[in-house]
C-alpha cells in the first residue's frame, strides 16, 4: 500500500530520439504529485515509465532506475505485467472495456489477478465504486455496458477498476481533460480523497487544477522542439506557484510562455 | 431526404448564392448515381428472386416426389422425381466442417498478423494469405482432386481407427477420399483467406486505448486479446466468417471436381458420395432437359434462401450485440 517512488537517472527514447533526458525525482506516498509542462514536455512519457507502459510503443525504450520502495521496477527479473498490477493507470480518455458491463469492469482485475475469491468480489467492485464515488449512481444497473455512462461516469469507473486491484501507486494522465467542468470537480473531490490510500501522481495542463489537487508539483520543459524534455524543478506546489525557484517555472506559470 | 428546401420562403443571399455554384449540380447528379446504384441492386435482387420463383414453380408443379424429401434427382424420369434432401444436407455438412476448421485457424492467423508477428513479417504474410483468394477455384478443384484426395487417405484412416467409434468418422467404404470431409478441408482453404483479412482489419482497428486499458490492469499479451482485442472484434469475426460461408454454400467447380457424387445421405463423412447444391447444378446442368433445368432450378433458389437466411442470421447476431460492441465506445 501507499509505496514510495524515487527515481534517478531516468532516461527514455522513441526508437533513437531521446524524449526525456536524465530525471531524477522523489514521490513522497500518501500524496499528490502533479507534473505540469507545456505539450511534447515528456510528462505523459515520464508518467508511462512509472508503470513500464512507456515500452510498450514500438521503440520505447527506458535507461535508469524507478525504485517502489527498495523494488527496482526496470531490474532485471522484473516482469512488467506484474509491475503494471501495482501500479495502476487512468488515461487521458475514459477507456472502459466496451464489451464488458460496470460490473465487469471493476471486477476485470481482480479476474487476471486470479487471486479472489468468488464471494468477494461483488464487495471488492462495491467497495471499489463507492472509493471512486460512483456506487450511487450506478448500482442499479451493474449488469449494463460501461460504455453506456457518461464520459465523467466512465472515467470514475476507470478509476474504480483501477484502484480495485489496490495498487501501490495510481498514476493519472490528463484525467480531466475530455471531461466537463463538473465532471473534473467530481474527479478532483475524488483524487483528494484517494491520497489517503494510494500514492497518487497526475499529468495535468490545467494549472488551476494543479494547484488545487497536489501537495508537490513537479515542472518539466524542453529546451526547443525536439529536444528531449526535461525536469527543471520539483517542490512544494504552494511554492511552486507563489515562489519557485526558477525563473522558468515562474514564466511559465505566469502564461508568459507554453 | 430529410432537409427539405422551401422555395416559398424568400430565400437569403447565401442560398442564392449556393444554388447558382456548379457544386449543386454535382450533388444532383451524385445524388441520381447513388439513388441509381441503389435502385438497381434491388431491382437486381427482386429480378433474381422473381426469375427463381418462377421457373421453379414450373418444375414443382410436375413433381411426383416430395420436393423437400425424396433421396432421388430424376426429373427426365416417367414420373419426374426429384428432391433436394441430399443437396441440402451436403451442402450444409460441407460448408459446417469448413467453417469448424476455417474459423479458428483464420482467427489465429489473424490475430498472429495484426498482434504478435514482427512488422517485416506481418506484412508479407498478410500478402500470401490474400493471394490464396487470388487462385481460381477450378484450380483449387484439380490441386484437390489430384494432391489432396491421395494425400487424405492416410489421415482418413487415421481416423477411422482413432475416432471411428464416433461414428461420423467410421469409414465404411473402401476408396479413395472424394468425401463430403474431404469437400469440407478443400472449402475450408478456399474460405480461409476472406475469413483471415477481414478478420485481420477488425482487429487491427481496436483502439489504442482499449489495449492499454487491458495492459495497465497487469494483462500479458493473451490477456490484452481476451479483454479488448476478441470482444471488439467479435462481430467483425462474425460478418468474415459468414462472408466465407457464404462461398463455402456456394462453391461450385472445386467441390464438383472433388466429391464424387451419389444421391444418398450419410454421416460417415469419410465415405465417398453426397452432393451440393452447386455441384449438382454444375453436373447436371448442360444435359437436362426443359424441365430438368427447372428442377435445378428449384434448387438453386433453396440455396438462394439458405444464404440469405444465413446472411440474417449473422446480421440479427451482430445486431444483439450491438450494446456491448465497441462502435459505441
Amino acid at each position: 500500500m501507499a509505496k514510495r517512488i524515487d527515481v534517478s537517472g531516468l532516461t527514455a527514447y522513441y526508437g533513437s530520439h531521446k524524449a526525456i533526458d536524465d530525471i531524477s525525482m522523489t514521490v513522497e506516498p500518501r500524496s499528490v504529485t502533479a507534473f505540469i509542462g507545456p505539450s511534447g514536455c515528456g510528462k505523459s512519457t515520464f508518467l508511462r515509465t512509472l508503470n513500464r507502459m512507456h515500452e510498450v510503443t514500438p521503440g520505447g525504450r527506458v535507461e535508469g532506475k524507478v525504485m517502489l520502495d527498495d523494488e527496482n521496477l526496470y531490474g532485471k527479473d522484473v516482469d512488467p505485467v506484474a509491475v503494471r498490477r501495482t501500479v495502476g493507470m487512468v488515461f487521458q480518455r475514459p477507456n472502459p472495456f466496451p464489451t464488458m458491463s460496470i460490473f465487469d469492469n471493476v471486477a476485470a482485475g481482480l479476474r487476471l489477478n486470479g487471486n479472489y475469491k468468488k464471494s468477494e468480489l461483488a464487495e471488492v467492485v462495491e467497495r471499489s465504486l463507492k472509493g471512486a464515488n460512483l456506487w450511487n449512481e450506478v448500482k442499479d444497473r451493474l449488469n449494463k455496458p460501461g460504455s453506456g455512462l457518461s464520459g465523467g461516469q466512465q472515467q470514475r469507473l476507470c478509476i474504480a477498476r483501477a484502484i480495485a486491484v489496490e495498487p501501490d501507486v495510481l498514476l493519472m494522465d490528463e484525467p480531466c481533460s475530455a471531461l466537463d467542468p463538473i465532471s473534473t470537480l467530481a474527479i478532483e473531490d475524488l483524487i483528494s480523497e484517494l491520497k489517503e490510500r494510494f500514492t497518487i501522481v497526475i499529468v495535468t495542463h490545467n494549472m488551476q487544477q494543479a494547484a488545487r489537487v497536489s501537495d508537490r508539483t513537479a515542472f518539466f520543459n524542453l529546451a526547443a522542439v525536439g529536444q528531449p524534455g526535461k525536469l527543471v524543478e520539483i517542490d512544494e506546489t504552494e511554492r511552486i506557484f507563489s515562489n519557485p525557484s526558477v525563473q522558468a517555472t515562474e514564466d511559465y506559470i505566469s502564461g508568459r510562455f507554453g | 431526404m430529410a432537409i427539405t428546401t422551401d422555395n416559398n420562403a424568400p430565400a437569403p443571399p447565401v442560398a442564392e448564392r449556393a444554388s447558382t455554384s456548379t457544386g449543386r449540380a454535382g450533388d444532383k447528379i451524385f445524388l441520381g448515381l447513388s439513388r441509381g446504384s441503389g435502385i438497381l441492386l434491388l431491382v437486381i435482387m427482386a429480378s433474381i428472386a422473381v426469375f427463381l420463383t418462377y421457373r421453379a414453380s414450373l418444375a414443382l408443379s410436375q413433381n411426383e416426389g416430395n420436393f423437400l424429401t425424396t433421396f432421388d434427382w430424376n426429373p427426365a424420369g416417367d414420373p419426374p422425381v426429384f428432391g433436394i434432401a441430399v443437396l441440402l444436407f451436403g451442402t450444409i455438412v460441407s460448408s459446417v466442417i469448413a467453417m469448424v476448421i476455417a474459423v479458428p485457424i483464420a482467427v489465429g492467423i489473424a490475430l498472429f498478423i495484426s498482434h504478435y508477428a514482427p512488422r517485416r513479417l506481418a506484412a508479407p504474410l498478410a500478402y500470401v494469405v490474400d493471394l490464396l483468394a487470388a487462385v481460381p477455384s477450378i484450380i483449387y478443384g484439380i490441386w484437390g482432386a489430384l494432391f489432396l484426395v491421395p494425400y487424405l487417405e492416410g489421415l482418413n484412416l487415421w481416423l477411422d481407427q482413432f475416432l471411428g467409434w464416433t461414428y461420423i468418422f467410421e469409414k465404411t467404404q473402401v476408396g479413395v477420399a472424394r468425401s463430403l470431409f474431404t469437400v469440407g478441408i478443400l472449402l475450408a482453404i478456399m474460405i480461409l483467406p476472406i475469413v483471415t483479412s477481414v478478420s485481420r482489419e477488425v482487429f487491427l482497428q481496436v483502439p489504442r486505448m482499449n489495449e492499454e486499458a487491458a495492459l495497465a490492469l497487469g494483462a500479458t499479451r493473451w490477456e490484452v486479446i481476451r479483454l479488448s482485442v476478441l470482444p471488439f472484434g467479435r462481430s467483425g469475426v462474425i460478418s468474415a466468417s459468414m462472408l466465407g460461408l457464404g462461398r463455402a454454400l456456394g462453391e461450385t467447380m472445386a467441390v464438383a471436381t472433388v466429391l464424387s457424387p451419389s444421391f444418398v445421405i450419410s454421416l460417415h463423412l469419410l465415405d465417398p458420395g453426397g452432393g451440393t447444391f452447386a455441384q449438382n447444378i454444375a453436373a447436371k446442368f448442360d444435359e437436362a432437359t426443359e424441365l430438368g433445368r427447372d428442377a435445378l432450378i428449384a434448387s438453386g433458389l433453396v440455396l438462394f434462401v439458405l444464404t440469405l437466411l444465413v446472411n440474417g442470421a449473422a446480421r440479427l447476431i451482430i445486431a444483439r450485440r450491438k450494446e456491448y460492441s465497441g462502435a459505441n465506445a
